[in-house]
């Protein structure tokens, strides 16, 4: 065997990944043209909202609400074992609204809608529709791309205050289930949270629905042909999306703390 | 049937101005010199130079995967040549980015294989697709230009349809509208009786031969359907292996000496001589 094979292979893959980053950059630099130079028609925009936001309600809905109810499940004997039990209200909101609630929130959307975006654009190039469009003068990130981008940008912040609000309901019912008075439970959680919470959660979420529509559509765009291209597409415009949202939410909570602290100081529940 | 609305400028009649006087050669509208193109290990063009002309309809023959369809798309600009220049009436366009292909592609119109119809629009909105795009026109105008061009193609009264409504055949005629839409100056057709049952096929050459004499416009034509190649085509040229290995009138293709040119035409690779006659 050559020695110098798996150098070679090393450095193909390795050529092949930054030519991916800097295609999807040009992409990316595509798409943010047309949004400062060309507003998008509401034609184009509304059946996204409706695609994106309306029909992810559902799976939303479910995944805060039980994720809120397992996590005062366990919490809840936790602290019940050391008589705080009222006080679990403030770990399981503050949980829900900084980090279990964005995340996940773009976890699903991911999945329901990456998903399907790549497909969709994906069988759009393998039909030859993006390359009509193209033959037609236009250009199909503006009428692709853009109204996708900018519904789940804009509806992702909605699809997380949702999250939150059912996920802090699903918390409090299995609380009062376990019979933690509800003045108590309520009163810590409110001195628990600053309204930089609720911010904190809802500004990363922003990030994520940009992500999750620049990379599944970008990988729809790049989709190989026949249906195995296509549903490859989409599978790796969720993995992509997944893994970004995960590492993005890493840098972003690393941001706004040191951006707290400079404004206000270290705070924390115990103090 | 006529149209009567125009939104791409004025056009020249075919044969007429833009032919040299005394019955010369009529004037290119494309010329591809010396076209290399590769797809990965698969080298579809070498050093392929061929021109359309004006007013002309041309039909480009070959087998599957000799590389038709890439010409097409060398021509609008959705593929780049490896080598070679592209010249659309005189100007290169080999090296403009896509912004710069923009206005130069509403003077095409493509009839794409498959029709190749935006599925999440109606018959409608597929057909006023660039009209919206392009022609600034009041929404008035372009819903009679749209009435106008499906008539045409015989398909009024399917606006509100979506394309998984419609027959394969019914496809490539809205395909058409919508490629006729903007007037263009010409129209480029990959394989547009592919798929199709012989009476559907013949209605789809007669659409062909309509646009031409109704629209007056230069088509370019890809197919391997015999039968269409020399119902429709003035000029008929076949590429075998990435070359050019036959280009003159369907009659001169029909007595072609070359023998890959007569398997082909008659489809029969057994043959090891041209037919007599």
């Amino acid at each position: 065997m050559n020695p110098a094979k798996p150098i070679m292979a090393l450095g193909r893959h390795v050529a092949d990944q930054t030519r991916g980053l800097g295609e999807f950059a040009v992409f990316t630099g595509r798409v943010f043209r047309w949004l400062l130079t060309d507003a998008t028609r509401w034609r184009l925009l509304r059946p996204q909202l409706y695609e994106i936001g309306v029909r992810s309600l559902p799976v939303i809905v479910i995944t805060g609400a039980f994720v809120g109810m397992v996590l005062a499940a366990q919490a809840y004997y936790q602290f019940e074992s050391v008589g705080l039990g009222a006080r679990s209200g403030s770990v399981i909101n503050l949980s829900v609204l900084k980090e279990l609630g964005p995340v996940l929130a773009g976890i699903m959307l991911a999945g329901r809608v990456g998903g399907a975006l790549a497909a969709e654009l994906g069988t759009m190039k393998v039909t030859e529709q993006i390359d009509a469009m193209r033959a037609m003068g236009a250009d199909p990130i503006k009428h692709l791309v853009v109204p996708r981008f900018l519904a789940c940008f804009l509806l992702i912040p909605f699809l997380t205050t949702y999250c939150d609000f059912v996920g802090i309901l699903g918390g409090y019912l299995v609380a009062w289930g376990y019979g933690v008075d509800p003045n108590e439970y309520w009163r810590h959680s409110a001195n628990a949270i600053e309204n930089w919470d609720i911010f904190a959660g809802i500004f990363k979420s922003v990030f994520f629905g940009a992500v999750i529509a620049l990379i599944s559509c970008y990988k729809g765009f790049r989709s190989r042909q026949g249906a195995e291209g296509v549903g490859r597409a989409a599978t790796e415009a969720f993995v992509a999306s997944f893994m970004t949202i995960l590492i993005l939410d890493l840098f972003i909570v690393l941001f706004l703390q040191g951006l707290y602290e400079a404004l206000w100081g270290r705070v924390s529940i115990f103090i | 049937m006529s149209r009567t609305q125009t939104h791409n400028g004025p056009r020249a009649a075919p044969g007429g101005a833009e032919r040299a006087p005394g019955g010369a050669a009529p004037k290119q509208i494309v010329r591809l010199q010396g076209i290399g193109k590769r797809f990965g290990g698969h080298e579809v063009f070498r050093d392929l130079t061929l021109a359309f002309f004006r007013g002309q309809t041309t039909v480009v023959l070959g087998q599957s995967g000799v590389g038709k369809s890439v010409m097409l798309k060398l021509i609008l600009g959705l593929l780049k040549p490896d080598r070679g220049r592209i010249h659309i009436d005189g100007t290169d366009i080999t090296d403009l980015s896509e912004r710069e292909l923009a206005p130069l592609r509403t003077r095409f119109g493509m009839v794409f294989q498959g029709a190749a119809l935006f599925d999440y629009l109606t018959v409608f909105e597929n057909v006023a697709f660039a009209l919206r795009e392009h022609a600034r026109l009041p929404e008035k105008q372009i819903r009679e230009i749209v009435r106008q061009e499906l008539a045409l193609v015989g398909m009024g009264g399917t606006e509100d349809l979506l394309p998984e409504e419609l027959s394969g055949g019914m496809k490539k005629r809205v395909g058409l509208a919508r490629a006729i839409a903007m007037d263009p100056e010409v129209i480029l057709y990959d394989e547009p009786t592919m798929g199709l049952d012989p009476v559907t096929a013949d209605t789809i050459n007669a659409l062909i031969l309509m646009c031409q004499r109704e629209l007056q416009t230069t088509s370019i034509v890809v197919t391997h359907d015999m039968a269409s190649a020399y119902r429709v085509g003035d000029r008929l040229v076949m590429l075998h292996e990435g070359e050019i290995i036959a280009d003159g009138t369907p009659e001169e293709i029909r007595r072609h000496p070359d023998i890959r040119v007569q398997r082909f035409i008659h489809g029969d690779a057994s043959l090891t001589a041209a037919p007599p006659g």
